[in-house]
């Protein structure tokens, strides 16, 4: 990787467990993303994404190794690093524009009420929240609050913006109608975003690499997957494209078997170099791995096809 | 609906004092015969054995007094005859000021010991001591180190208002939500801020619901605060008129009291429903 905008240094995380053992969520993990890259996370409950998530965002501290965003180690949270919360954590008593100018106001101190105001007003109209500026977060539905937490986090003008799956909470419809958002933001403002999901389809439709995460505790970063799929897809014909299924299979096919046995099956696994994937025709899909491990996804042997 | 239902219970509320105040009145009545006595000796006994009266006053001479009272409350007689108006408002000036006290210790005090776990576990075991020791206990104490008894009374009212809103503000600042916690962390808000814009806000609720259990306590206690020091007040008021076998003052005091204390409760419930927001 030649531009190393984010990187992640074999962090790991341990808790105390009982009679004086320690659990480790995951260990010697490293990770990178480059500038204006759009990542998603996959991996069961359980394997650490949310801490993964929260280290990067400062919010919580690694017990081993260290983080680099822009060419600095972090140490604690930073206005440069934007949280969308799955929760929305909007503040009850603050309406719409008082959450946003909230955020505004924490970055720019400075800033008089007016000039507050009208930047917040830019972004919630970013949003689409044009009109509902007074209202209070018990008024909105769960995507208009979510649209206030986006508003939130842009406003701010973060160099990365980090998401812990924002949408999840919504259903199916708000779900994609804010996945369009999302996306046309992210392209315009060249935004970096680390996006944990649980949904193959979002991140098929969002991310520029898909981090393929095994099942804790001891989770590893198993793979990176390249979305093969054009940078100005749409929604409306992502299943169209010849390479889409075979994507979704390998992500399905890991999640479904390949993410318990993936440390037993593959004992020379180097942390620090995980494999890429590129998903195309057989045999030039992985760039590193080995020779079983191709089989399992190639569409033809695929039960993911038939689902 | 709702309406209907309002004028319902307005109109069985009404019936309830009705009833009430007819089995008063029925329950007091003068019922034994007249006694024929010297007219000396029956001067000397009342009217309780002259006429048969009960000694219950009934709810006609409690409200003929109550009328008295209303028409006069500010009158100074000197030190034992005072308007009722003058006595409520020694009372309810020492729980103001005693209350007052209390929430400028209890707020910030229960702000540290919420935002530090530290200060929480070490002050732990002294609150839980100083917490069930009646306040009226600490009367002695007071008056021998303060030296004077309407401070004492301003004391202990302090003393007992401070541990439900200590014990609230604690709890409500120690549970406030992570989320926004975080999303202040996230946006680099430092620690004053943060207990100002965040913590404050979202612990309202919790600190004013202690502030209003505190008032209601305070309340209580300043009656019988006021007995044991004496001199002025709604308390003393009540114990000079027993002293004074005045059995319809003590009944009139003991409606004024009630009636304060749902007023003083009512401002508290404003208050509560002012900084309340819905999730």
């Amino acid at each position: 990787m030649t531009d190393k905008f984010v990187s992640i240094e074999g962090i790991a995380k341990r808790y105390p467990g009982a009679g004086g053992a320690t659990t480790t969520i995951f260990e010697n993990l490293w990770l990178s993303m480059a500038r204006g890259e759009f990542c998603c996370v996959i991996g069961h409950s359980g394997c650490g994404k949310t801490t993964v998530l929260n280290i990067l965002a400062g919010l919580d501290a690694p017990s081993e190794g260290a983080v680099i965003v822009d060419g600095q180690a972090i140490s604690g949270t930073s206005l440069d690093r934007a949280v969308i919360f799955q929760s929305h954590a909007l503040l009850p008593w603050r309406t719409v524009l008082g959450n946003v100018a909230y955020a505004v106001s924490s970055k720019w101190r400075s800033w008089d009420r007016a000039k507050v105001k009208a930047h917040a007003q830019t972004f919630i109209d970013l949003v689409g929240l044009t009109g509902s500026e007074y209202k209070r977060p018990s008024e909105l539905s769960g995507g208009m609050k979510q649209r206030v937490g986006i508003a939130r986090a842009l406003s701010i003008t973060p160099k990365m913006m980090l998401m812990d799956e924002p949408f999840s909470a919504l259903d199916a419809l708000t779900r994609g109608t804010l996945q369009d958002e999302v996306r046309r933001i992210c392209l315009e403002t060249g935004q970096t975003a680390f996006m944990i999901t649980h949904d193959v389809d979002e991140a098929i439709y969002l991310a520029d690499k898909i981090f393929l995460m095994t099942n804790g505790p001891g989770a590893v970063l198993a793979e990176v997957v390249e979305n093969p799929l054009p940078r100005d897809r749409a929604r409306t014909d992502l299943h169209r494209h010849p390479l889409y299924y075979a994507l979704r299979n390998h992500i399905i096919d890991f999640l479904v078997a390949r993410s318990k046995t993936f440390v037993a099956e593959t004992p020379d696994h180097d942390p620090r170099n995980v494999p890429l994937v590129h998903i195309g025709k057989p045999g030039l899909t992985i760039a590193s791995g080995s020779e079983e491990q191709r089989q399992t996804w190639t569409p033809g042997t695929n039960p993911g096809l038939s689902a | 609906m709702n309406s209907s239902l309002r004028l319902r219970a307005g109109l069985v509320s009404i019936a309830l004092l009705a009833a009430f105040l007819g089995i008063w009145h029925l329950a007091t009545r003068s019922t034994a015969p007249v006694t024929t006595m010297s007219p000396e000796y029956a001067k000397l006994m009342g009217l309780t054995a002259t006429q048969g009266k009960s000694a219950m006053p009934g709810p006609l001479d409690v409200g003929a007094k109550l009328w008295d009272h209303l028409k006069r409350p500010f009158y100074d007689n000197g030190p034992n005859d005072k308007g009722l108006g003058i006595q409520l408002a020694y009372s309810i000036a020492r729980v103001g000021t005693g209350y007052l006290l209390a929430v400028l210790v209890a707020i910030p005090l229960g702000f540290l010991i919420g935002m530090s776990p530290l200060l929480s576990k070490a002050l732990d075991p002294f609150i839980q001591v100083l917490k069930p020791i009646s306040p009226l206990a600490w009367m002695p104490l007071a008056l021998y180190t303060i030296k004077d008894s309407s401070v004492s009374a301003i004391f202990v009212i302090f003393i007992c208002s401070i541990w439900p809103m200590l014990l609230n503000t604690v709890f409500g600042v120690a549970s406030v939500r992570k989320e926004w916690i975080n999303v202040a962390r996230t946006l680099e808000v430092g620690t004053i801020r943060r207990a100002f814009t965040v913590i404050l806000p979202a612990a309202a609720p919790t600190i004013l619901t202690g502030m209003r259990i505190s008032i209601g306590i305070a309340w209580l206690v300043i009656v019988a605060a006021e007995m044991l020091v004496g001199g002025t007040g709604i308390g003393y008021f009540v114990w000079n008129e027993w002293n004074n076998l005045s059995i319809t003052n003590v009944i009139i005091a003991i409606l004024l009291i009630g009636i304060v204390g749902m007023l003083l409760d009512q401002i508290l419930a404003r208050f509560t429903r002012m900084v309340t927001f819905p999730e």
